[in-house]
């Protein structure tokens, strides 16, 4: 079988003086489709797709991006692709439309044609009635609305999306999942950071899972849910002090498995029917009484946690935030 | 399973951008700073503020005691003005290009198909059409209180001299704007080097009231070179010894802070 990829990188490493931003990851996204870089904050996802998108040179490793060399070839790759960072890169001054047509003739595009092009995204955008407002009047959704839209000016092939929804609402974030579907469909390649695991899931087809610079976990989300098991059985003890009790009584019962406590709550993945059951008898002979005993389909987050022993989710998005930026 | 790589018509991709695409993509760079101006008009007010306000309060409240009448020296202080005015408006490049750093718009500009230099020398090349402005607020303005202005073309060269040397200073800011993690260091670091270089000049002193150490300092200051360039070129007195020493100074300036601003620019964004 033959496939294209859009995207590779071998080995590829970043170091900063002793930290090791990025260690050692090999990474493919097929020609079409959308690969989620899922990890926490400071997992080095930010310095990858720097690298990548041809803003820093890797200190050692290989990428590929469109089949040139991110390092030999960076002026040809940046001919292919489009860029949508974390902070905004619009200027706030300016109008949407503005910012767009600046692009646009920076790209060397006439100002007709860019005049039509800006348009043209503005319309995609829904950022049509907003066109001729300053950019620092609008919305936080709007904003990164109009950043992918300017990432898009020169019709890039291959589009990296660093965290596009950190600090969206629940609905922006939904809009800004529509439009990359769109792009997705019309035959671009997407490479799309995220915290947010229910990102990951709900656009991505391939997830490659990094934490402190390391590729942990690959694989297509339903891949990733069936390497934990397939089902999650969550059991909070009435009595919070009880759970450490639940949780040796897991271990001693099924051995195999790999309980997690967190907030009071015992998790472990299960694949076999019969640990449910066999559990809640053994709970009921202790007299362990349960607030919550619960068998569900495994979330990206529950992957996580069963991967690296912590949640995804930051407690504190800023400061962890501003550490990553400052590399 | 076999993997290739997409391939790619050798046409559709781009290599480095040829002269005529940097120079294009300058002035795309310059007209977004233009685009800003139009914008936010109040930048022009603040730019002329100044200059108006060190103009009279110098000829009024120092010109009689300086030089026994408030015309004699405008006649004198005028050019010195200018001269330090444009130093200063060379910092507005540096605190501009901290502010696109900080906020990713430089990274926008790096991922683009476009030369490496464009984002820098579209902002200084900008910032010139507010020497330019200045120059005029301030010329326009003299000549209104009684500045005896020798020829328009005198004043046309004293604009072009005056960029020249706001083009190799902007490099100091440049160089600033890049190691500085905040505008408002760059405005310290500039003011802190800028106000004694221009106070210890001839621009609105004559340096022989000065004591030894400082004349001598005062005699090979940059700018004082310039201010007589421009007061020769502007009113009376030399023009071509100045301005060589003008043209030796940009050069020099150019040529030690310009590789270091672009050196620390690529090391900014390792």
């Amino acid at each position: 079988m033959s496939q294209l990829n859009a995207i590779e990188t071998e080995g590829l490493t970043k170091r900063f003086g002793d930290l090791v931003a990025v260690d050692d990851i090999d990474l493919t996204a097929r020609e079409g489709t959308v690969l989620g870089v899922l990890g926490p904050n400071g997992a080095g996802k930010t310095t990858m797709v720097r690298m990548l998108a041809t803003l820093s040179e890797p200190t050692a490793g290989t990428g590929r991006v469109g089949g040139f060399d991110i390092v030999r070839d960076a002026a040809r790759v940046r001919s292919l692709i489009g860029l949508t960072g974390q902070f905004a890169g619009v200027d706030e001054l300016l109008t949407g439309e503005e910012n767009l047509l600046f692009i646009g003739r920076l790209l060397g595009v006439s100002r007709r044609q860019s005049r039509e092009r800006a348009r043209e995204l503005l319309a995609q955008f829904n950022l049509s009635d907003a066109a001729d407002k300053a950019v620092k009047a609008y919305s936080g959704g709007m904003r990164r609305r109009l950043d992918l839209a300017a990432s898009l000016v020169g019709r890039p092939r291959i589009l990296f999306l660093d965290e596009p929804t950190t600090g969206l609402d629940p609905r922006a974030r939904g809009e800004l999942w529509d439009m990359v579907r769109g792009l997705v469909n019309d035959g671009t390649t997407v490479l799309l950071t995220t915290q947010y695991l229910e990102e990951a899931d709900q656009l991505a087809d391939d997830i490659v899972v990094i934490d402190h610079g390391k590729v942990i976990a690959t694989g297509t989300p339903r891949q990733l849910k069936a390497k934990i098991g397939g089902q999650t059985l969550r059991m909070q003890p009435d009595d919070p002090d009880a759970v450490g009790q639940v949780r040796s009584l897991v271990a001693e019962g099924f051995p195999e498995l790999d309980p997690v406590v967190e907030n009071g709550t015992v998790t472990v993945g299960v694949n076999d029917d019969t640990v449910m059951p066999a559990l809640a008898s053994m709970l009921r002979t202790r007299g362990i009484p349960l607030s919550e005993f619960h068998l569900g389909l495994s979330s990206l987050d529950e992957v996580f946690l069963t991967l690296t022993g912590r949640r995804a989710e930051p407690e504190e998005p800023e400061a962890a935030d501003a550490t990553e930026e400052e590399r | 399973m076999t993997t290739a790589t997409i391939a790619v018509e050798p046409t559709d991709v781009a290599g480095r951008p040829g002269p005529a695409a940097t120079a294009r993509q300058i002035l795309s760079m310059a007209w977004r700073q233009m685009v800003r101006i139009k914008h936010n008009p109040f930048e022009l007010v603040d730019l002329s503020l100044s200059p108006v306000m060190f103009l009279l309060l110098f000829v009024y409240v120092f010109g009689g005691q300086m030089a026994g009448s408030t015309d004699v020296y405008l006649q004198y202080v005028l050019g010195g003005l200018i001269a330090q005015n444009a130093i200063f408006l060379t910092m507005y490049t540096g605190t501009g290009i901290n502010a696109d750093l900080r906020k990713g718009v430089y990274d926008r500009f790096r991922s683009l198909p476009i030369a490496r230099s464009a984002p820098l020398a579209g902002k200084i090349f900008a910032d010139m059409f507010k020497q330019v402005w200045s120059i005029a607020i301030m010329l326009g303005l003299g000549v209104l209180m009684g500045f005896e202005l020798r020829s328009v073309v005198g004043a046309l060269a004293a604009a072009v001299v005056l960029v020249v040397f706001a083009l190799a200073m902007s490099w100091f800011s440049v160089l600033a704007g890049v190691l500085a993690d905040s505008e408002e260091k760059v405005q310290i670091y500039a003011f802190v080097l800028i106000m004694p270089l221009t106070f210890t000049s001839d621009a609105f002193v004559r340096i022989e009231t000065l004591p030894g150490p400082l004349e001598a300092w005062a005699e090979v200051n940059p700018v004082s070179h310039l201010a007589r360039s421009m007061r020769g070129l502007l009113s009376e007195g030399p023009v071509a010894e100045p301005l060589m020493w003008t043209t030796v100074w940009a050069a020099a300036i150019f040529l030690v802070t310009a590789p270091l601003a672009m050196r620390a620019y690529k090391r900014k964004m390792i």
